[in-house]
């Protein structure tokens, strides 16, 4: 039980006044944060980035892990009181949940959300702990060629199997993967996309992408369409839930759990899919079918807890190989990108302290937040209450001022301009952000695995072909950009013969 | 606490009815940026060595052809009536035509903060962009935001700056903060 005493190190790291501290400012702004409308958790994350720019890295990771579990608690309290979810992630969420408040049931809607993300986070911690060095242990044997492979399906899988349109995640994908190339080629020394200004050549920091397109884009969005009358907010008291609803919740937890961690260490799985399995299968499954669309407690339940194990099971591929899966876990790589720090195979190896004491204070992050989230609830129902032009005001300063703060050029807040502009016309045509975020961080990567396995093979193109793993990974590209077709002239077909 | 309505009168409803034209902007958009990239990876000295077959220029020329590609079937996608739904959000409300008015007056906030954060420093140039902000949004309270502003740059100046040292310019107030 290596791993184990890895842990119990990680522990015996957190567990200093000062350690705790910084996990309880973490989770506490985390989740006032997440709770602020129009704030998902990769935007928490993105915003909160600079605080942590003068700290050791260890100490900005306690506090990350808890922005992090902080986040994605904050954005459900929203939907369960607001109805008008934020991220996709919520959107179940608010089916029940909104139900339950208007129903005045929001007390125990939020008392099930809080417990069972509880539950959720901290099974899907323990999963990562078990999981995490097993994925190591695969990824260590892989070469340039495989790393290549899992990145090109990385691309594919976030352009094509989410978001409604293949042809506008493309499009994402390619400016994400432009903007990547921007600065001095790692290999070679040339200079790309320069065009001479001398601040460029260090490329465009992740952090300044990431905020743009999050920050800036949405509160231009919202200001071209600003709700003039703000959604009504449910009042609420301290969260609490009787016998009956413990009953009924705690088996939608463990199932919805079940759900979350899988896809969430999927490269294309999300928390989307999970969150919706788990609401079908609680619809299906309950004693109170007649409450379902009026306010059941299960549909609450379930689906908590299957964001917040998704949740978890992103930092599998994120800290193991390096993968995003999605935009917070995005925002995180970018975090450790920002220290010096690359996750993947080897950085349980080198950053093996970082690592666990990461991973020990999100087992404490989750604790915190129970403990903190269920007599605070009323204090962050008030929070939704704020007049949206400080809101947004305060997003763009704060935007401005971490993107200034990484490098300490106005440049930086003219880029961040332009990206929070592209941004915002990704929003009006309807394209889909986490292809681009991908694109910028994975994109200079693959290049340099796809220029070291042509190194190997001497320019023939036969070079990116490792082995097995990356022709598995190439049989699965295809497969999923060939699935149209494959439905179209083979599944349809074949229902139409049974019907 | 309240946002004042008034003065919001736009040019009626112009929501387009059958196809979303303005798609062709972004198609418009991708191929440029794709010519760009490759215009500039033809300017880009052609180092290949035994260490590096593939050199530089690769993969900019790649994803410029890409871009083209994609641009060209966006275009097809829009004229045969494809369109994809503007994002949905909690404070977005969709029924409205975008309000150029308010999106040029935070976007001219902004780059008043951006130009003045070297002169000024960040504490005045901040004051100024969330009072911008807060006053483009629709906020009319112009002595109370002014205190607002204020104290959120001069805290976030001696928090981050000063405590957590972040990079954050004093400027003309050097030595007085």
């Amino acid at each position: 039980m290596d791993n184990l005493n890895h842990l119990l190190e990680g522990f015996a790291h957190v567990v200093t006044p000062m350690n705790l501290l910084l996990a309880l400012i973490g989770v506490t702004i985390g989740t006032a944060v997440g709770v602020l409308p129009g704030i998902g958790p990769a935007m928490t994350v993105a915003l909160l980035l600079p605080v942590t720019y003068g700290m050791e890295p260890t100490q900005a990771f306690i506090m990350f892990a808890g922005i992090f579990y902080g986040g994605m608690y904050g954005g459900s309290t929203t939907s369960i009181l607001l109805n008008t979810p934020g991220e996709s992630s919520s959107v179940v969420t608010a089916i029940e949940g909104n139900k339950m408040a208007k129903a005045g049931r929001a007390a125990q809607a939020l008392a099930t959300a809080a417990i069972g993300s509880f539950v959720a986070g901290t099974i899907g911690t323990l999963l990562l702990v078990l999981v995490a060095p097993l994925v190591v242990d695969f990824a260590v044997g892989l070469g340039a060629p495989d790393y290549f492979a899992i990145m090109l399906l990385s691309f594919i899988a976030v352009t094509a199997v989410l978001g409604s349109s293949r042809i506008r995640g493309f499009a994402s994908l390619l400016v994400g993967l432009v903007i990547g190339i921007v600065g001095i080629d790692s290999v070679s020394g040339q200079q790309r996309l320069t065009f001479g200004v001398p601040q460029l050549a260090d490329g465009i920091d992740v952090v300044v992408v990431a905020v743009g397109i999050f920050a800036v884009g949405e509160a231009l969005w919202v200001a071209a369409h600003l709700r003039r009358k703000p959604a009504g907010v449910i009042p609420v008291g301290v969260p609490w839930m009787g016998r009956e609803d413990w009953k009924r919740s705690w088996k939608p937890w463990l199932r919805g759990t079940a759900f979350g961690f899988p896809f969430g260490a999927m490269p294309a799985g999300g928390a989307e899919i999970p969150t919706f399995l788990s609401y079908a299968t609680e619809k299906k499954l309950t004693k109170h079918p007649e409450q379902f669309g009026k306010g059941a407690i299960e549909g609450v339940a379930g689906p908590e807890a299957a964001n917040n194990a998704s949740a978890a099971g992103t930092l599998v591929p994120m800290l193991a190989i390096g993968l995003p899966t999605n935009a917070t876990a995005a925002v995180m790589l970018a975090a450790f990108q920002s220290y010096g720090i690359q996750p993947g195979p080897l950085l349980f190896e080198r950053e093996s302290g970082l690592v666990w004491a990461l991973i020990a204070s999100l087992f404490i992050g989750n604790l915190l937040l129970l403990l903190l989230n269920l007599p605070l609830a009323p204090a962050w129902a008030r929070l939704l209450r704020i007049p949206r032009p400080y809101l947004y005001a305060g997003i763009v300063f704060f935007a401005s001022m971490g993107a200034y703060a990484v490098n300490a050029q106005p440049l930086d807040l003219f880029l961040l301009l332009t990206l929070g502009l592209i941004g915002f016309g990704m929003r009006r045509f309807g394209l889909p952000v986490l292809p681009l975020i991908v694109g910028v961080i994975l994109g200079p990567r693959a290049e340099l695995q796809g220029r070291r396995s042509l190194q190997l093979s001497g320019g023939e193109l036969s070079g990116l072909l490792g082995g097995p793993v990356s022709y598995v990974i190439y049989a699965v590209i295809v497969l999923v950009l060939a699935w149209p077709l494959v439905r179209r002239y083979i599944v349809r077909p074949l229902v139409e013969q049974r019907a | 606490m309240s946002l004042d309505v008034d003065e919001r009168t736009d040019s009626g409803s112009r929501r387009p009815s059958g196809a979303d034209r303005a798609q062709y902007g972004v198609c418009a958009f991708l191929a440029l940026l794709g010519v760009l990239v490759i215009v500039d990876a033809t300017g880009i000295a052609h180092t290949t060595s035994s260490t590096d077959p593939i050199g530089p220029r690769t993969v900019p020329v790649l994803l410029g052809v890409l871009l083209l590609v994609i641009a060209v079937v966006y275009i097809v996608d829009v004229a045969r009536g494809g369109r994809a739904e503007p994002e949905a959000g909690e404070d977005v409300d969709l029924t409205n035509p975008i309000d150029w008015r308010t999106v040029l007056l935070l976007i001219g906030a902004f780059v008043v903060n951006a130009v003045l954060i070297e002169p000024l420093g960040w504490v005045i140039s901040g004051a100024l962009l969330f009072w911008g902000t807060a006053f483009a949004l629709g906020n009319r309270h112009y002595l109370r935001n002014l205190a607002i502003a204020v104290a959120l740059s001069l805290i976030t100046f001696y928090a981050f700056a000063i405590g957590l040292g972040v990079n954050l310019p004093a400027g003309v107030l050097q030595g007085i903060l």
